[in-house]
């Protein structure tokens, strides 16, 4: 049992110590108010009205002449004041579907409503009835690549990334001793935050436009709802409520449901509170993109990696939205943490009838970290080499260059990650071991998974993006930290305050991290990638260093000599409040050519081993996960316990998609909506998690701090799948791996003598 | 109907429908949000609130289903050894994240601990599975709770 540190009053210790997160007492004594807390003098509820037709025309909205009508506010495409867009990277997504306009997926939204009840906004609904004209639909990767619906441009293809490396990998995989061939796919997974979606809006006097939600993003709304409300920047004002988890999927949903919100609150004339029930939130919002991996890997006899072969495609869903962004970083993750002379990786996003597919904790790396965990298992496995040795073989190291030609000169945290997890996993269980009191037999494997991810933004992004921060200091001699990063539950708040109060020499309880609002805020980029702590962190940090060598200057030029608090207190009195801001600068050394996809595709990786123990039930096909060991390299953990909480959040998101999660699609549309179907990992599910925290300091971050929201997601359903081919000898190339995919792929090993493993491998 | 039972121990009475949701009744009518909706289906264990002493769903609870019965929500735990126990600790250890699923699982395990002082870890698992928590991954939990259980038997610090 982890035994916290309790608060410190000393402030050299804020940094590397586990302070009671800020945000503690008020969450658990049920203070925090999340959107669906909020209300207003007058408020309305909102409700949205749904295509339900995977691919269409829109030729009419109809409200049902006998419905009682009276006190509820309709509103479609025409009451937009500006552009019908949801502002994101292309603008091809409508708010809501004009009159005219192509509907293209089951769950857009066409038409909203507002009432005085929640009860009687959904009556409303009900009673609005569409006249779509169906058209040909498309739902899968397979049927979207055939081309015979055509969603976008000729080919259905919405971007394209293309890695090369080395020598021609065809001839090199001819000169490989074995190649290893395999298709793999993963599944869509749902966020399933516990808190759904919602944002509040309302107009004022002056035709301002207030929004207020569950989000990560302010800035992403911000932008979104000018264009929609064709106001100018200043006149619209978004603020993040308590949000109850995010992982992505309240990166650029909010947008959508801000547009529905801003837009049902300016023709009713009231405020609008738009809050989705689960089924709702299931069916409509992002899920994880599903993926189709094709990988070829060339090792030779012992076991080194000579060439790597990669076609990587996403169904993106109906529009772009965020699937380029997701496509890249799955592409450039699509070799893992290995070296290799000769690579080629294609990567396509595809669009398909069905709901945009988005971000979702891990953003296309752990699409492709299960492929080449699955094939250097296969390969070692082949080889005869022992898992972690054929990891050793071939694992990046300091100053060796990655699949686009990045060399690694600090922060390489992989050997570490991978001795540690090694060290305490111990030997493998025995195989087989029926426990006396299940009395059923049951088989046991052991997988292991080593894998890597880019913190921050990829490539150029974090300079084109330049976030800003300000640290303040306030009257009466507080410090308040001003940026839009958002804490979601991941712990932004308190790890800002202990950043600034380390920086500028007080106690964190001096320093104040308000819930960002735009406008008081300055743009900090967007609260993705894995960049909060490590990018807009050090941002914070130099902020708060700027404001301390200000204060101190003041006190010379006055001749106090006192500790910070006091200065603090005395130049606030003196000066009012005065602030400084902080933008990012990249590291020296960081060069990335977005043509030709060569540089540093990340300024540095977090480094991860995790090692599964499962527990096949033979009669039942279910699985246990007995021990899940997890050594996850963050450079430096600024508040240990947070640190572990985030690691073991995202181990457990990523067992249940390896061997749980299943959102289930008919024609383009969930059909799972519930949380008794769409199932997520309970108490009772959930292995004791063996958390290994590795510190590699990356020498630009603050403290040596990088990225861990998303890596501790990229790694572990290769782990499982690795584990239960250990455990019954047969392949499993899928996620997730539920009982009847164990059993069909049990039933198919004893039919075929030879394993398909084996069989794809030619020598 | 004219509702009357008592809410965190004090006599109530207001005038709703009993069909209503008891979840709703509360944070509707009166403005205790603390109890909170995850799915309205009786799956996540957000809006837990104890009904006689039984931890029960709110969402599927119907207002008139609490007539004359004692209701006692996340607000109104009080300051017992264990109620404090278990909040103080799931704050120390980090048990709780973006703190949705926080109150829910603040009264279950303050019911849990008081009827089951001794439970072990793999015990705690089960009495808390009606609570979902999709943040922490439930170690840092059951550490809490661990912790929380040992003070109400008063092994811990105080
Ligand atoms: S809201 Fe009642 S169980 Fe989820
Ligand atoms: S802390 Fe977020 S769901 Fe539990």
């Amino acid at each position: 049992m982890a035994d916290p540190s309790r608060v410190s009053g000393d402030p050299a210790l804020a940094v590397g110590v586990s302070i009671p997160r800020v945000d503690g007492r008020a969450k658990v004594r049920g203070r925090a108010l999340y959107v669906d807390d909020l209300t207003a003098e007058g408020m309305l509820h909102g409700q949205t009205v749904r295509s339900r037709v995977p691919h269409g025309v829109l030729r009419a909205i109809r409200q049902d002449p006998d419905f009682d009508w009276s006190g509820i506010t309709v509103a479609t495409a025409a009451d937009i004041p500006g552009e019908n867009v949801v502002a994101l990277i292309e603008d091809d997504q409508p708010a809501l579907v004009p009159i005219g306009g192509r509907v293209r997926h089951p769950d857009e939204a066409v038409a909203l409503v507002a009432a005085p009840t929640r009860a009687r906004a959904r009556e409303a609904a009900d009673h609005i009835e569409l006249d779509i004209e169906p058209l040909p639909a498309s739902f899968t990767i397979e049927e979207s690549l055939a081309g015979e619906v055509v969603l976008y441009g000729d080919d259905n293809v919405m971007r394209r990334f293309d890695v090369q490396k080395g020598q021609d990998v065809e001839r090199a995989l001819a000169e490989a001793d074995f190649v290893i061939d395999g298709t793999y796919r993963t599944g869509p997974q749902e966020q399933m935050y516990i808190e759904p979606q919602g944002v509040m809006a309302a107009w004022d006097d002056q035709g301002a436009c207030r929004l207020t939600g569950s989000m990560q993003c302010p800035y992403y709304v911000h932008k979104a709802i000018a264009r929609l409300t064709a106001l100018p920047p200043e006149k619209v004002v978004i603020a993040q409520s308590v949000t109850g988890g995010g992982f992505g999927g309240k990166e650029e949903y909010p947008s959508m449901i801000g547009a529905h919100a801003a837009v049902l609150a300016r023709a009713s004339g009231a405020p609008v509170k738009l809050v989705y029930d689960r089924d709702e939130d299931i069916g409509a919002t992002t899920k994880r993109h599903p993926a189709r991996v094709h990988h070829r890997l060339g090792v030779m006899k012992d076991g080194t990696i000579v060439a790597q072969d990669v076609d990587v495609v996403l169904d993106g869903g109906a529009y772009v939205t965020l699937s380029p962004v997701v496509l890249s970083r799955a592409v450039l993750h699509a070799t893992g943490p290995y070296r290799c002379p000769n690579v080629r990786i294609v990567g396509r996003a595809v669009a398909t009838n069905v709901s945009p597919h988005g971000a979702f904790r891990g953003f296309g790396a752990p699409q492709t970290t299960f492929p080449y965990e699955r094939q250097i298992d296969k390969a070692a496995r082949q080889l005869g080499i022992e898992p972690f040795e054929m990891r050793r073989r071939n694992m990046l190291e300091l100053g060796d260059e990655t699949a686009t030609g990045q060399t690694l000169s600090y922060s390489v945290g992989g050997p570490a990650a991978l001795a540690r997890a090694e060290a305490a996993a111990g030997s493998a269980p025995p195989r087989e071991l029926a426990p006396a009191e299940q009395g059923t037999p049951v088989r046991r494997g052991r997988g292991l998974a080593f894998y890597y991810h880019g913190a921050g933004f990829t490539g150029s992004g974090e300079e084109k993006l330049a976030g800003r921060a300000t640290v303040a200091l306030c009257e009466g001699g507080g410090f308040e930290v001003r940026s839009s990063s958002t804490d979601i539950g991941q712990g932004t708040l308190t790890i800002f305050a202990q950043l600034a109060a380390a920086a500028l020499g007080v106690d964190v309880g001096l320093v104040r991290v308000p819930e960002p609002e735009t406008g008081s805020v300055p743009d900090s980029g967007p609260t993705v990638a894995s960049r909060t702590c490590m990018v807009v962190g050090g941002v914070v940090e130099r902020a708060a260093s700027a404001l301390r060598r200000r204060i101190e200057a003041w006190a010379d030029e006055q001749g106090i000599d006192a500790p910070m608090d006091e200065l603090g207190r005395r130049a606030a009195g003196e000066l009012g409040e005065i602030s400084e801001t902080a933008q990012y600068s990249p590291p020296p050394g960081i060069e990335w050519d977005d043509d030709s996809y060569t540089g540093s595709a990340y300024a540095v990786y977090g480094w991860a081993a995790c090692v599964v123990d499962v527990a096949v039930d033979l009669d039942t096909y279910e699985v246990q996960v007995e021990r899940c060991i997890h050594a996850v390299d963050v450079g430096k953990a600024i508040h240990p316990i947070i640190v572990k909480g985030q690691i073991e959040g995202g181990t457990l998101q990523a067992l249940g998609w390896a061997l749980w999660e299943h959102v289930a699609y008919e024609r383009g549309s969930v059909v799972n909506r519930r949380m008794t179907d769409c199932i997520v990992p309970t108490f009772a599910d959930a292995p004791e998690l063996e958390t290994i925290i590795v510190e590699e300091p990356y020498p630009h971050g603050p403290h040596g701090a990088k990225g861990v929201g998303e890596i501790p997601m990229d790694g572990p359903a290769a782990a499982v799948a690795n584990a239960l081919e250990d455990a019954l000898g047969a392949p499993f190339d899928a996620v997730p791996a539920l009982p009847e995919h164990i059993a069909r792929a049990l039933a198919q090993a004893e039919r075929a003598p030879v394993s398909k493993n084996e069989r794809e491998v030619i020598s | 109907m004219n509702l009357r039972f008592s809410l965190n121990g004090e006599q109530t009475a207001l005038d709703v429908s009993p069909w209503r949701r008891l979840l709703d009744v509360l944070r509707e009518d009166l403005a205790l949000t603390g109890t909170k909706e995850g799915c309205g289906e009786g799956e996540c264990g957000a809006c837990t609130v104890l009904v006689d002493g039984e931890a029960v769903c709110s969402c599927l609870v119907a207002a008139g289903q609490v007539e004359g019965r004692e209701v006692r929500t996340v607000e109104g735990l009080g300051d017992g050894a264990v109620a404090r126990a278990v909040r103080e600790e799931l704050v120390s250890f980090g048990g709780t994240q973006c703190g949705i699923c926080t109150p829910g699982i603040a009264v279950c395990a303050v019911r849990a601990l008081e009827r089951e002082p001794d439970a072990s870890r793999d015990r705690l698992r089960e009495l808390l599975a009606g609570n979902i928590c999709r943040c922490t991954g439930y170690q840092l939990i059951v550490d809490a709770l661990e912790c929380a259980a040992a003070r109400g038997r008063g092994e811990g610090a105080e």
